[in-house]
């Protein structure tokens, strides 16, 4: 009988640990692959370790190498993305050839 | 929606101990892929439909992190809009996936005499709470109809939204913290984060004056229900009339700063011409900039989509919502003739300055060809331009819209 109490506390502790279970939410799966290309491999890499590619997908069509060298060095400069010189110019030749 | 039912139904029959959090979950794992795909009127503007936990079918931009559009229909059902329509954007994508709302605590430090630590609870019931129906707008909404385009997220009129926000106000928190003399601005933060630590964590500022104006508020609940939880649950800040940027979600950390913050997402990013018209030549770059800060006028047709067929001389009613930054809509007008002539439109209810109006007018078309354009003006005088306004970041659009119908 002196257990009995005890066995009581250990269902209140657990029923209080079972209200307290975090919410939780899952994001559908990410879809959205790179237009193939010559070096699309580089970019995918590199691209894919911060952010889904319907990034560059859903960019306006046909805006030519200016702009995409412009979006590599947004990404190297203002997001510190650790992608190598050589692989800058590979992305952004691949971006202007594919998109 | 007939196949959902009956997995709710199942689900509900297996166990009844299933949280609502783990059913939509489970619900996500069946029904998360793309319900179609739409076409946003400007060029690469296919995108598919895509039903998340919590929200019906949208128009997915991103998956990571997920940005999605409101579908530009849900704007005539009625001028709130509803939880599971409402648009969402993220920055970073590293996004809280995990919440315990009886762990979870809003910090407020930095120059306080009483640093906090508050939980749902204290914010729900030791404070007194406050509700406000405001327009939620991105900056680069619209963006996509941007000419010469422009990088950045590809939007329709889809980034806005109006709820009725209930939470506390942000002066209420400031003042139980006791901000010290000499303090300049707040910085606001929340549980989102970057991929890479190297990347600028999304880390936002106010002045402290516009903090205390006792109208920022820190929201727990969007239109009777909690925050859905891409738009920031448990708690993102609501700034009526200003743009979405300064809106943080999953807001959990709050710091008092004697300085003008210099942080990426102030001091590079989120900027605009500093001019009066928020714009330079076409093509050309911005010499000085300033944050984007308040909304300026923007109206709608809603009920009409370009190229609809109406009935020749048969009244037909045109009517959509207008907003702006809080001072307050008091005309409407329409034209039916490309911009000619203009009539005043009948205002709808007001359900305060913040809010999107609803406008209406019938009209009597003549056979043929028409351009429907309708135009805001608020309390102050400001309207919208007739022609788009350009600037390089694609953001602050708000020229006057044209509806093409033919009548018949």
């Amino acid at each position: 009988m002196r257990n009995f109490p005890c066995s009581l506390v250990v269902v209140v502790l657990l029923t209080q640990a079972g209200d307290a279970e975090p919410l939780t939410y899952v994001l559908p799966e990410e879809t959205a692959t790179l237009r193939p290309g010559p070096d699309m491999e580089t970019a995918r890499d590199n691209c894919m370790s911060c952010h889904s590619v319907d990034y560059i997908n859903t960019q306006p069509p046909v805006r030519g190498k200016e702009f995409w060298e412009g979006e590599v060095r947004k990404m190297i400069k203002s997001y510190h993305a650790p992608i190598s010189e050589a692989d800058a110019k590979t992305i952004a030749d691949y971006l202007s050839n594919a998109y | 929606m007939k196949p959902k039912m009956n997995r709710r139904s199942l689900l509900e029959g297996l166990g009844g101990a299933i949280t609502g959090a783990a059913l939509t979950n489970l619900l996500s794992a069946f029904g998360a892929r793309a319900q179609g795909m739409t076409t946003l009127p400007f060029a690469n503007g296919e995108r598919p439909l895509v039903r998340y936990p919590g929200k019906r079918p949208l128009i997915q931009l991103t998956a990571r992190p997920p940005q999605l559009e409101t579908p530009f229909s849900v704007f005539d059902e009625g001028v709130i809009t509803p939880n599971d329509a409402f648009f969402v954007r993220y920055h970073l994508s590293d996004i809280p996936l995990s919440v315990d709302p009886d762990a979870f605590r809003l910090e407020v430090k930095g120059r306080v005499d009483r640093p906090l630590s508050l939980s749902l609870a204290d914010l729900k019931t030791s404070f007194e709470p406050v509700e406000l129906v405001a327009v939620h707008q991105c900056s680069g909404n619209s963006r996509g109809f941007v000419e010469p385009r422009v990088a950045g997220g590809q939007l329709g009129h889809g980034a806005m939204g109006n709820a009725r926000w209930r939470g506390v106000p942000l002066r209420a928190v400031l003042d139980r913290a006791g901000v010290q003399a000499g303090s300049r601005q707040i910085t606001l933060n929340g549980l989102d984060r970057p991929a890479l630590p190297e990347t600028p964590d999304f880390v936002k500022a106010l002045d402290l004056d516009h903090a205390r104006d006792g109208e920022v508020m820190i929201a727990y609940a969007m239109n009777g229900e909690d925050l859905p939880w891409l738009n920031g649950f448990p708690l993102r800040l609501v700034v009526p009339g200003y743009y979405g940027t300064y809106w943080v979600k999953h807001l959990n950390e709050i710091t008092v700063i004697d300085h003008v913050f210099d942080g990426y997402w102030m001091s590079s990013a989120y900027r605009a011409p500093d001019n009066d018209c928020v714009c330079v030549e076409p093509g050309r770059p911005a010499t000085a900039t300033v944050p984007v800060r308040r909304f300026n006028v923007r109206s709608f047709i809603t009920n009409l989509a370009d190229g609809a067929r109406v009935e020749a001389w048969a009244p037909t009613l045109v009517k959509g919502i207008a907003f702006d930054g809080g001072y307050g809509i008091t005309d409407v007008l329409a034209s039916w003739d490309g911009g000619q002539n203009w009539s005043e439109t009948r205002l709808g209810y007001d359900l305060g300055r913040y809010s999107f109006r609803e406008w209406r007018i019938e009209l009597r078309l003549p056979a043929g060809t028409h351009e429907l354009k309708v135009r805001a003006i608020n309390r102050i005088g400001q309207s919208q331009p007739i022609t788009p306004l350009w600037n390089p970041p694609g953001y602050t659009r708000n020229v006057v819209e044209t509806v093409r119908v033919v009548a018949a």
